[in-house]
């Protein structure tokens, strides 16, 4: 039984676009499921959707995501929140924008701990404490009394990993965690998520446009083209043998996996017109009911 | 240590300003028409009686020696003596300025009180009927000025259902044990909660009248800060651990949005307390703007400076205490 399971969800622009077309994927407790497409293929919608955290211009037209066996979209907003609060987390994007510049850290750490958890305070500064030297900060009390900006943005990345693994959550959405940082950073940023990730044995929904990273900490990967998944395979499978036109491009577009010496290509026209010959048809079949 | 930095270049900006101040309102107010002795004197003076009288106030020097003698006065603390009253301008106006203070401040708290629930009330609802409520109310409060929400609260409390004081600070009758003129705040020191209540019941519908566009400058900027801020990633990124819209808008949104209205409340608040002169009057309340406009009517020279000069004074000071309450507030500043 995976421990995340979307099934057919779709969401659109409120009474517009559709931006997910009968999206479904599972990750199972302690794995790693990539998600990859290009920019505007409705990654981040998938995470936001799991996260509870759509825009309000955006709707859910139909579908479940069940989390651990309960689908979130039949919960009332409370129980919900309460829900993804207590077993999911997120790893943003931008280090540099996804922390409160007027609290200090050690807050920003703990409040999910202590607000809606019931810790006590102490216990929530003592695991601020421990999370802080696992992901590898020297000074960890000065840094707890820090705010934001005085703080690199690998940093602040660092603690806001340690902050989604504070309650020992069963899922992380990590959206994209390493494209803000500079190129030395990324790498020990990554190699830290995966560390942690494999310590904890958390699920994990990994949004990325980088096959190289996919290949290094997925197991599992679902490759999406305008908000439809037009794979879902295992890493190994797709790096031996991808089954869509558009993952083949996708992969054959990434030269570090074909040719290190070609500069990005782009996936040739032909596969996109029928891929979007693809979308259309479905667009078709969704229209008819 | 930026901080203290601000606080020099304050400082200093602030004494030019004030200098400007008393050179400009000392002139002007020479240059327009009024004799203030004509006006002492009962119909019929003589000239001669004018000149004796005129001599006695100096008024009869050129007026760059009269400066002189004023500016040196003022270096010392002596702001020269009230024609109409012929008591120590600095004791007047000191005497009146903890009336202002009480019933500016009053006014500002009011009117944070009532913004602030507005924006918040706003944004919590956003979107929705209730913003939109929120919204015409606002535009309705800033199209009416204070002193004719003054004449409408009049009608309303002290007329239709009369439940306020119309006029004065207190009860004429009541016996006042205070030692200072700061009477609200002296109420509440010595526990006299029946003098508190009498104060404020006479206090409500000015500062009312001089808070209602206050606060709805407030209501406006802080919701438009406030939705700004609802859709930062650290905002989303409290959402996703469980806490409600209410707790996300007052713990995440509420501090960072309030920045910049801040500065902004700070140049309103002088607006406001200019507002302070007609409401002063309107509810004959007895304040500095009330003393201001007698001392206008009665050309009383010496007293419309040190009038003007405090005024200045106090504008200078909220904006400057504006300034460093930002710093405060603001963490990159205070470590900047
Ligand atoms: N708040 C929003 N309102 C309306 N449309 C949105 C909103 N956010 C995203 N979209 C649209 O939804 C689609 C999917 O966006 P999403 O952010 O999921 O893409 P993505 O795959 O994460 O892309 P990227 O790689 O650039 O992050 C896009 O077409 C985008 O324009
Ligand atoms: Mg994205």
């Amino acid at each position: 039984m995976s421990f995340l399971s979307i099934r057919n969800l779709s969401v659109r622009l409120k009474k517009g676009q559709p931006l997910l077309r009968r999206v479904s994927l599972d990750v199972s407790a302690g794995e790693v499921r990539g998600l990859v497409g290009e920019s505007g293929a409705g990654k981040s919608m998938i995470g936001k959707a799991v996260l509870g955290i759509l825009p309000p211009s955006i709707e859910v037209t139909e579908g479940e995501i069940l989390l651990d066996g309960v689908d979130l979209l039949r919960l009332p907003p409370a129980l919900r929140r309460k829900r993804i609060g207590a077993l999911a987390a997120l790893i943003p994007q931008d280090p540099l924008t996804a922390l409160n510049p007027s609290h200090r850290i050690g807050p920003q750490i703990t409040d999910r701990l202590v607000d809606i958890l019931g810790w006590t305070r102490a216990n929530a500064d003592a695991r601020a404490r421990e999370l802080l030297s696992e992901v590898q900060i020297p000074d960890p009390d000065r840094v707890l009394r820090s705010y934001p900006h005085e703080l690199s943005g690998g940093m602040r990345q660092r603690i806001l990993i340690a902050s989604a693994f504070a309650a020992e959550p069963k899922l992380i959405v990590a959206d994209e965690p390493t494209t803000a940082l500079d190129v030395t950073v990324q790498k020990q940023i990554l190699k830290l998520i995966a560390g942690m990730q494999t310590r904890h044995g958390t699920a994990l929904l990994f949004v990325t446009h980088d096959l190289g990273v996919v290949s290094k900490v997925c197991q599992k990967l679902s490759v999406l083209y305008a908000g439809m998944v037009v794979e879902d395979t295992s890493v190994a499978d797709f790096f031996a043998a991808p089954r869509h036109a558009y993952s083949a491009a996708l992969l054959a577009a990434t030269p570090k996996y074909t040719d290190p010496a070609a500069g990005l290509q782009p996936v040739p026209e032909a596969v996109i017109a029928a891929v979007q010959a693809e979308v259309a048809a479905f667009d078709r079949r969704a229209a008819h009911g | 240590m930026p901080f203290l930095r601000i606080l020099f270049v304050r400082l200093l900006t602030t004494a030019i300003t004030l200098a400007g101040v008393a050179v400009i309102v000392f002139f002007v107010i020479r240059v327009v028409p009024g004799n203030p002795i004509a006006m002492m004197l009962p119909p019929g003076a003589t000239e001669e009686d004018i000149a004796r009288l005129s001599a006695l106030y100096g008024l009869d020097k050129p007026m760059i020696t009269q400066f002189g003698i004023w500016i040196a006065g003022v270096m010392q603390g002596d702001f020269g003596t009230s024609i109409t009253t012929r008591q120590p301008v600095l004791n007047l106006v000191l005497g009146r300025l903890p009336a202002t203070l009480e019933l500016s401040i009053m006014a500002l708290v009011m009117a944070m009180i009532l913004g602030g629930a507005a924006a918040l009330t706003g944004t919590r609802f956003r979107g929705g009927r209730t913003e939109g409520a929120i919204d015409v109310a606002n535009g309705m409060a800033l199209s009416v000025p204070d002193f004719l929400w003054g004449l409408v609260l009049i009608l309303l409390f002290g007329v239709l259902m009369p439940v306020f004081h119309i006029s004065g600070r207190v009860t004429p009758s009541l016996d006042l044990p205070f030692t200072t003129n700061f009477y609200l705040f002296e109420s509440l020191i010595r526990l006299r909660f029946d003098l508190w209540a009498d104060l404020v019941a006479h206090m409500f519908m000015p500062a009312l009248a001089l808070a209602i566009p206050l606060a709805a400058i407030i209501g406006q900027l802080l919701k438009q800060s406030l939705k700004e801020t609802m859709n930062l990633d650290y905002v989303t990124l409290a959402r996703t651990k469980g806490y409600g819209e209410t707790r996300v808008i007052l713990r995440e949104a509420l501090r960072n949005a309030a920045l910049p209205t801040l500065t902004l409340v700070g140049v309103q608040f002088t607006f406001l307390i200019g507002g302070t002169v007609i409401i002063e009057r309107l509810f004959s309340y007895e304040g500095l703007g009330n003393m201001a406009i007698d001392a206008v009517i009665n050309r009383d020279l010496p007293l419309i400076q040190g009038i003007v000069i405090l005024f200045a004074v106090i504008f200078t000071g909220v904006n400057l205490i504006v300034d460093l309450l930002y710093t405060v507030l603001n963490p990159r500043l205070r470590h900047g």
